[in-house]
């Protein structure tokens, strides 16, 4: 139903590093993979061998470079897929119902059986994930994988979005984000992870953590330069310096 | 209304069966869960117990569903029915294939086997092909190594007996400074990714040198952005600073490496070469007892600083003289800071924040060990620094030197096999004189001598005939590049070609995309492979090729053995060959059908079987002259290359409770599935690091068949093969270099790392460098026939730093014309800020050739995409000399890619048409194109 | 956003059909028989021919009476709502007056109500969405009651009524463009906030996620060159209203003449306001376009 659960039991979500994402793609095409086998309609492709390739993914992930005041330009990979805002203007204005925010744990879903494609909800996600999948009418969108993370068909450690397991750089973490003691809580304090947008006022679940400090090395200097005091100026006295340090041997 | 939602499946069936395998979506060989449902493939995932990926899988590894369905897969044996490069093919039988393809090779055999030259692309199944190859009786037999990376793996051998490449790794569980060299992705892709995710985690730096900042450099702490070509200067520079500084590991020195060896100082053909004893031991000075001793006496503690005096000469220890060498300051931060683009302090901070946590942060492991000279050490000593390298270093045609500069550095450190630095994966360490030698004596219907490729000791082992003309179509270990272990691949169809140095008959290659992405000039060798001889016959009489897919090469040949794909054939990832070892463990693995193929092909290895039986090659029959193999299943566990040593080390014996040697097991196959595909043989604790001097690592690799006898060695800071190489070319020894490399063998072939300039002739007025790098979620050009795959990265712009787009007015979506020594494309271009700012860059192997892949001919592959391959040559310029030289590493014959120099400037459009350019005339796709839609669900 | 033919139509179409019957439904002008007739199937063919075409676009069509259920968030749902109320009721209203010649006021005036009120809901569709600073504003619903009003005084043959409307329709048409142009840069969002990394330097869109095209940048992503939409805005402001009331000041005596005229004020007024839509869709920019490194 379109009315947002006042709360939920949990808030199941999506920890994002961008310090460590190297940009592979992986978690693009796991999502695609699971999601075309599993849960609803499958992602479909539109020309897929032809001129203007186009498809349904639940999960992409962006690059942007960024231009500090001093200092080389750095370039961050961004993955992105539904935020499972606890405000979700996409819930709110589905007109027909398809489109709920599950109250055991927060996952905002599409019932793909009510939903008419009329496209609002995607108009109103301000973040770009949902996506009407072209060869069923209905809108598609990131599950959070609910279909596995309870899934007593696989063992306990692959209970966990499929983009989370494949992961190669463990970027991606899973878990309660309403949970102070959670693991992906304690992360979000240690590493300020932040909010999408939070001007819009939709209060994402998902986290991103912030790249550390870049190129500071240099700034450094002073604490490492004593490392360099040579020993020698020129290779003579640095044989002899050898010949003294060998003694201690 | 109240709440109410949709009761939805939380435990939905997720498959029928999980089938353990291998993926082959690239060479880094993860393990894969293959899940089926109504028998067909439904998911792929990660396999969480094998030892490569430990659950993880990239994007083209997840896209595997999308690879098997493929509609380019081929369907049947073809046979060329139009002229070369049309693509106009009959499917045939695969008995009138076979037919046809012992009609050529079999007389070939009898009379000339070296007209046969057999090239294999990047598969690992070498140690078979090789097999076949020799007992074909042909010289004419390497890999891709030549054109991808043999600077790295030759580089590393010659100088630690083993190499970064796949081959090792660093200690991601104790390292806390990773400084990574010109690498994009690299075959250990899941690996390094998930290293990198865990040494972030707990906070370890990490440095990415790269003209480039995106992917790995993109998440590194500091950005390196240097000149391409110049990392030895780089890595000389810190060299100097931190021996200056005395900020190097004296203890590891003197104990593991030749740091401490005497060298000959004698004028002479010895000159250069190590002092030895009667027993060939490189002899040092005992600290303990002043005495000149061998090396590996027990007891022995080699002198780094002790001369020695013999008949009025002063025989200096290796380290002496690198002392001299890189104390010079030349190799100053100063002085290497312009040409590097890296200012001064910058390379100074950076060698100082190595020190520190190579010195500083020191650490021991409580672990006992027992070296080779019988000294037990209580614990052993870590140093949280590690490196790794790769195409970036090694595609310059100084990448050897380079290559050799890093293992240098690392060695000066004290951090290679140590906790904490970088340490080796079985089969490897494993000195040179563990490697063979290069095989070429053919006889007529015999097998060769011995295997093809090595590693030379010096002049003598050159694959040279009795004229001193190259022995091999490729010129490999001739003087032109003397140490090319791997062959050199990019050359054989343009020496075919050119006859030079012999004309050959048949030319067989398997899976490398020789006409497209894999070659250097692709025009040009287009041509070659279409050219015709006065008399209208081609004047590259016969080419079989062997490839799965509709890729550009198909076109070219004159018959095609259709393969399966990785899912439904057996495959052997072999200790024999480059298996998936893990410093902890010796690993190797299989691939089994899965599926079963739905067309009219066969695995390669299968159908060189079923060749080599047709030809009866010795090695594949019986005494009674029936067929020793049926298939390549069969040979996987029956094969022995030695008593009790097979392609596969799990499983052996009869009950298959041994590992590594013992008697063939009958059930192998079927215990690796059970096992998941893979085996593991972990490395004792005590084994786990200062393997090559570490006893217990010794013995263990002995009883698992990777060595004969221990063969612990020292790591070869001053290689003395070169030094063999330099002195023939002073004019000592018989076999010597034709004048006009003598100069240039005796610059390049230094026994101590250098860093020289490649060979700019030519260049003036192209001043800005181009560069490819590999897209994580494509596998050269695989990846464009994947559904999936090719919404990521269907084309490819020319990406340019900030200043060459704003010098030249560019905005992103204009075309640029890019024009080099040999050649011009025009192409899309994008702004790009995080780079070098002098060079430019796209992604290789993206642009496609009009009609293959099953792809529609307007594909934004075919008419955007491009190759920088047109501007590349595999020969420099003309110098006027008369000669063409290679444009490739003088040293190993590794093909410089990354040495080109363009120029930029704006462009309107091709034509108006928008497609990059050059553009070739559509080929015709032997599978037709693909469909218009995907709904891909298997159990609906 | 990209300006799909059908909600450009249904929007054009139902906001002058309703703003025809609010007209009606308050009587003005009080009609009955043939001529009532004539008036209720224009107003009833433009509402339901707009609503028609806004299922044009949907997934499920079959579906779409789902679409009534969810009132209570969903300004969708409530347009649904309103607009098959507003049709019963002034279908009622029409019965009367076309069948029985009687002007059932008090039905006429809650239908009245009701016909602006599904105008309004229609704007609020648009209007409640953050992620399009140009629509999220109020002179949204201003401007689509101020259109439907003008337009349904105009094809009501209000001259009087229509004639200010025209002018206040026009000033809320001005007004709108003025703040719509500044809407982004005044929502505070930008690919600073999109991805978070503003405070660390200037944010720049690099690659994209994919080479391939895909929904968003089909449905979100629309680029109008400036010297175009330029062009389209005299065009939408000449003939949706400068046109219009210089024609309807104009001083014809003949009823035919007038009438001629009225009618091509109306046709002038149509084509004016459906090129405004256009605008309105063509010209919204969804912040997502921001992460794409477009607008
Ligand atoms: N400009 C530029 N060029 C480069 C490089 C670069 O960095 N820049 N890199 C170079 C390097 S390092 C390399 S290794 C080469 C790689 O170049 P190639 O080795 O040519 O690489 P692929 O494109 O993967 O082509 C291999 C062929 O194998 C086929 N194939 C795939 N799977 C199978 C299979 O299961 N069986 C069989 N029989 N065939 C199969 C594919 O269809 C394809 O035709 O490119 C080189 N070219
Ligand atoms: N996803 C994927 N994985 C692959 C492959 C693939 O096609 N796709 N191919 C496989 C093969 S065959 C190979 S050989 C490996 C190669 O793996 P890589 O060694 O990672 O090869 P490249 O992608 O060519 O990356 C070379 C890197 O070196 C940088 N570089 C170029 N010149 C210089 C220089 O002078 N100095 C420094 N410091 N950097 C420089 C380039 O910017 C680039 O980042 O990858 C293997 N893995
Ligand atoms: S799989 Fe991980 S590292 Fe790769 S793009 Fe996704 S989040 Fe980034
Ligand atoms: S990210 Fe978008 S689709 Fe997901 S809950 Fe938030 S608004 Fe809805
Ligand atoms: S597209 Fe489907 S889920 Fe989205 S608002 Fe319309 S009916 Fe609801
Ligand atoms: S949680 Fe599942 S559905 Fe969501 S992005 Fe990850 S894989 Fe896709
Ligand atoms: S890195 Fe990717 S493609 Fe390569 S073997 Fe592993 S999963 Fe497969
Ligand atoms: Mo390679």
């Amino acid at each position: 139903m379109t009315e947002l659960p006042t709360s939920t039991d949990r808030k199941m979500g999506l920890v994002i590093d961008l310090d460590t994402c190297v940009g592979c793609h992986a978690c693009v095409i796991s999502c695609k993979g699971w999601n075309t086998e599993n849960y609803g309609a499958p992602l479909s492709d539109q020309n897929p061998y032809g001129a203007d390739p186009s498809g349904t993914f639940l999960n992409r992930v962006h690059s942007y470079e960024v231009q500090p005041e001093k200092g080389h330009a750095q370039l961050i990979h961004f993955p992105k897929s539904c935020l499972h805002c606890e405000d979700a203007p996409c819930v709110t204005v589905c007109p027909t119902g398809a489109s709920y925010k599950r109250v055991e744990d927060g996952i905002v879903l599409v019932n793909e059986s009510n939903c008419i494609g009329c496209g609002l909800c995607a108009w109103s996600c301000p973040y770009g994930a949902r996506e009407l999948d072209l060869a069923e009418g209905v809108m598609k969108k990131c599950t959070l994988c609910v279909d596995r993370i309870y899934n007593e068909n696989l063992p306990e450690e692959d209970r966990v979005p499929s983009c989370v397991r494949t992961c190669p750089a463990g970027a991606r973490h899973f878990g309660d984000l309403g949970d102070p003691s959670s693991d992906v809580s304690k992360l979000v304090a240690e590493r300020s992870g932040m909010d999408l947008m939070p001007e819009m006022g939709t209060k994402p679940v998902n986290k991103y953590l912030p790249p550390r400090p870049k190129d500071t090395v240099e700034e450094e200097i002073d604490i490492l330069a004593p490392l360099l005091a040579p020993v020698a100026e020129e290779p003579k006295g640095f044989l002899g310096w050898l010949d003294k340090t060998l003694e201690k041997f | 209304m109240t709440f109410q939602q949709p009761s939805i499946e939380l435990s939905p069936k997720v498959s029928d069966e999980v089938r353990k395998t291998t993926c082959y979506m690239c060479a880094c060989r993860c393990g894969i869960n293959v899940h089926m449902k109504d028998g067909k493939v439904a998911y792929i995932e990660g396999n969480r117990d094998h030892p490569v990926n430990k659950g993880v899988l990239c994007a083209k590894g997840s896209a595997g569903i999308m690879q098997v369905n493929a509609p380019s897969r081929l369907r049947a044996p073809l046979k060329r029915v139009g002229p070369r490069g049309s693509g106009e093919f009959e499917e045939i039988s695969w008995d009138e294939a076979l037919d046809i393809a012992v009609g050529w090779l079999g007389p070939i055999r009898k009379s000339n086997p070296e007209k046969l030259a057999f090239f294999t692309g990047r598969d690992q199944s070498q140690s078979f092909t090789s097999f076949w190859a020799q007992n074909f009786g042909t010289c004419n037999y390497a890999a891709h190594g030549g054109f991808c990376s043999v600077n790295m793996a030759a580089g590393g051998i010659y100088t630690m007996g083993g190499a970064f490449w796949e081959f090792g790794q660093p200690d991601w569980d104790h390292t806390k400074l990773f400084m990574l060299f010109g690498v994009a992705e690299d075959h250990d892709s899941n690996p390094i990714k998930a290293g990198i995710g865990k040494i972030k985690k707990r906070g370890a730096k990490v440095i990415g040198v790269n003209p480039i900042r995106s992917g790995y450099n993109a998440v590194a702490d500091e950005w390196v952005g240097i000149t391409p070509g110049t990392d030895g200067l780089f890595i000389l520079s810190m060299v100097h600073v931190l021996m200056k500084a005395g900020k190097i590991d004296l203890e590891y020195l003197s104990r593991y490496t030749n740091a401490p060896v005497l060298v000959n100082a004698t004028v002479g053909p010895e000159k250069g070469l190590f002092l030895r004893d009667e027993n060939d031991k490189p002899l040092v000075i005992d600290r303990a007892t002043g005495e000149l001793t061998a090396f590996d006496k027990p007891g022995v503690r080699p002198d780094l600083a002790a001369t020695y005096e013999r008949d009025g000469v002063t025989h200096r220890p290796v380290f002496h003289l690198m002392a001299e060498r890189y104390l010079d300051e030349s190799y100053a931060p100063e002085a290497v800071a312009e040409q590097c683009g890296i200012p001064a302090s910058r390379i100074r901070a950076i060698a100082a924040d190595i020190a520190r946590v190579a010195f500083d942060e020191a650490f021991e492991l409580d672990q006992e060990w027992t070296d080779f000279r019988g000294e037990t050490h209580k614990t052993m000593k870590g140093r949280p620094v590690s490196f790794h390298s790769m195409r970036g270093v090694s595609a310059h045609a100084n990448g050897f030197q380079t290559c050799r500069a890093l293992h240098i550095l690392q060695i000066l450190l004290g951090t290679v096999e140590v906790p904490g630095g970088f340490r080796f994966k079985p089969p490897y360490p494993k000195p040179v004189e563990a490697h063979p030698t290069p095989h070429c004596k053919v006889t007529p219907d015999s097998p060769l001598d011995g295997p093809h490729l090595g590693f030379v000791r010096g002049p003598e082992h050159l694959a040279l005939k009795e004229d001193g003309s190259p022995a091999r179509i490729d010129k490999a270990f001739t003087w032109e590049n003397p140490m090319s272990s791997h062959g050199l691949m990019h050359m054989v169809i343009s020496n075919a070609h050119a006859g030079d140095p012999y004309k050959i008959d048949t030319l067989f290659m398997y899976m490398a995309n020789m006409s497209w992405n894999s070659t250097m000039n692709t025009r040009g060798v287009i041509d070659m492979l279409t050219d015709k001889d006065e008399n209208g016959d081609y004047v590259i009489p016969h080419i079989i090729y062997s490839d799965a897919y509709s890729s550009e090469m198909v076109a070219y040949a004159d018959l095609i053995l259709p393969d399966t794909t990785y899912l439904e054939r057996h495959d052997c990832i072999s200790l024999l060959d480059r298996p998936i070892c893990e410093a902890d463990g010796a690993a190797d693995a299989i691939r089994w059908p899965v599926i079963e193929p739905d067309r009219d092909v066969v695995g390669f290895q299968s159908a060189l079987i079923l060749l080599a039986n047709k030809m009866g090659l010795p090695g594949f029959t019986n005494e009674d002259g029936s067929a020793k193999y049926k298939d390549y299943a069969d040979y996987i566990v029956n094969h022995e290359r030695k008593p009790g040593i097979g392609p596969l080390a799990g499983f052996r014996g009869e009950n298959g409770d041994k590992s590594g040697r013992g008697e063939v097991n009958p059930d192998q196959l079927d215990r690796y599935i059970e096992n998941g595909g893979f085996f593991i043989e972990h490395v004792p604790d005590d084994a786990l690091y200062y393997k090559p001097w570490n006893s217990a690592y010794q013995d263990w690799a002995v009883g698992m068949g990777i060595y004969d006898s221990p063969q612990p060695y020292l790591f070869q800071l001053y290689s003395e093969p070169m030094r063999k190489f330099q002195l023939a070319a002073e004019g000592y020894g018989d076999r010597q270099p034709p004048d006009h490399l003598r100069d240039r063998t005796k610059e390049t072939l230094d026994p101590l790392p250098i860093w020289y300039e490649t060979d700019q002739h030519g260049n003036d007025g192209f001043t800005v460098n181009a560069l490819t790098q590999r897209p994580m979620a494509m596998y050269h050009s695989w990846g464009t026939q994947n559904a999936w795959l090719r919404q990521l990265h269907g084309r490819n712009p020319l990406y340019v730093p900030t200043k060459l787009m704003r010098e030249h007015g560019l905005q992103d979506g204009d075309w640029a014309r890019v024009t080099s020594p040999h050649g011009e494309i025009t192409v899309p271009v994008m702004e790009m800020a995080a780079l070098n700012h002098n060079t430019v860059w796209t992604w290789n192997a993206i642009g496609k050739r009009k009609g293959a892949w099953a792809l529609e001919e307007d594909a934004p592959e075919a008419t955007k995409g491009f190759l920088l391959n047109h501007l590349i040559h595999e020969l420099l310029p003309p110098k006027g000399d008369g000669l063409r030289w290679a444009n490739s590493d003088p040293v190993t014959g590794q093909a410089a890619w990354f040495d080109l120099k363009v120029k930029i400037e704006k462009a309107a459009a091709p034509d108006g048409l928008s497609e990059s350019l050059p553009s070739f005339d559509p080929i015709k796709s032997p599978v037709g194109t693909g469909p218009a839609e995907l709904k891909w669900k298997v159990g609906k | 956003m990209h300006p799909a033919p059908s909600v450009i139509i249904f929007t054009t179409l139902s906001g002058l059909g309703f703003g025809l019957l609010f007209f009606l439904g308050l009587g003005l002008p009080v009609v009955t028989g043939m001529v009532a007739f004539v008036f209720y199937a224009i107003a009833f063919g433009l509402a339901v021919g707009g609503l028609a075409a806004s299922t044009f676009h949907l997934g499920h069509p079959e579906r779409a009476w789902r679409a009534f259920t969810q009132w209570k968030t969903s300004w969708l749902s409530r347009e649904g709502v309103c607009a098959v109320a507003a049709l019963l009721v002034m279908g009622l209203y029409a019965i009367g007056a076309v069948f029985l010649g009687q002007n059932w006021s008090a039905l006429g005036v809650l239908g009245s109500v009701l016909s602006l009120g599904t105008v309004f809901t229609t704007s609020m569709i648009y209007t409640q969405l953050k992620t399009i600073p140009r629509w999220n504003m109020k002179l949204t619903p201003a401007m689509f009651l101020s259109f439907a009003l003008a337009g349904g005084a105009l094809l009501a043959g209000q001259v009087s009524i229509a004639l200010p409307l025209l002018a206040v329709a026009a000033l809320v048409q001005l007004a709108y463009w003025k703040y719509g142009d500044d809407a982004l840069a005044a929502s505070g969002t930008n690919l600073g906030t999109a991805t978070g990394l503003g405070d660390r330097g200037a944010v720049r869109a690099f690659e994209p996620p994919h080479t391939g095209s895909n929904y968003l940048l089909r449905e979100f992503v629309h680029v109008v060159g400036r010297k175009h939409a330029q062009k389209l805005r005299v065009i939408a402001f000449g003939l949706g209203f400068a046109l219009p009331l210089v024609l309807l000041l104009l001083p014809f005596e003949s009823t035919m003449l007038k009438h001629t005229v009225a009618g091509l004020a109306v046709l002038a007024h149509l084509a004016g306001v459906a090129a405004s839509r256009w605008l309105f869709f063509a010209q919204a920019e969804h912040v997502v376009g921001l992460y794409y490194g477009k607008r």
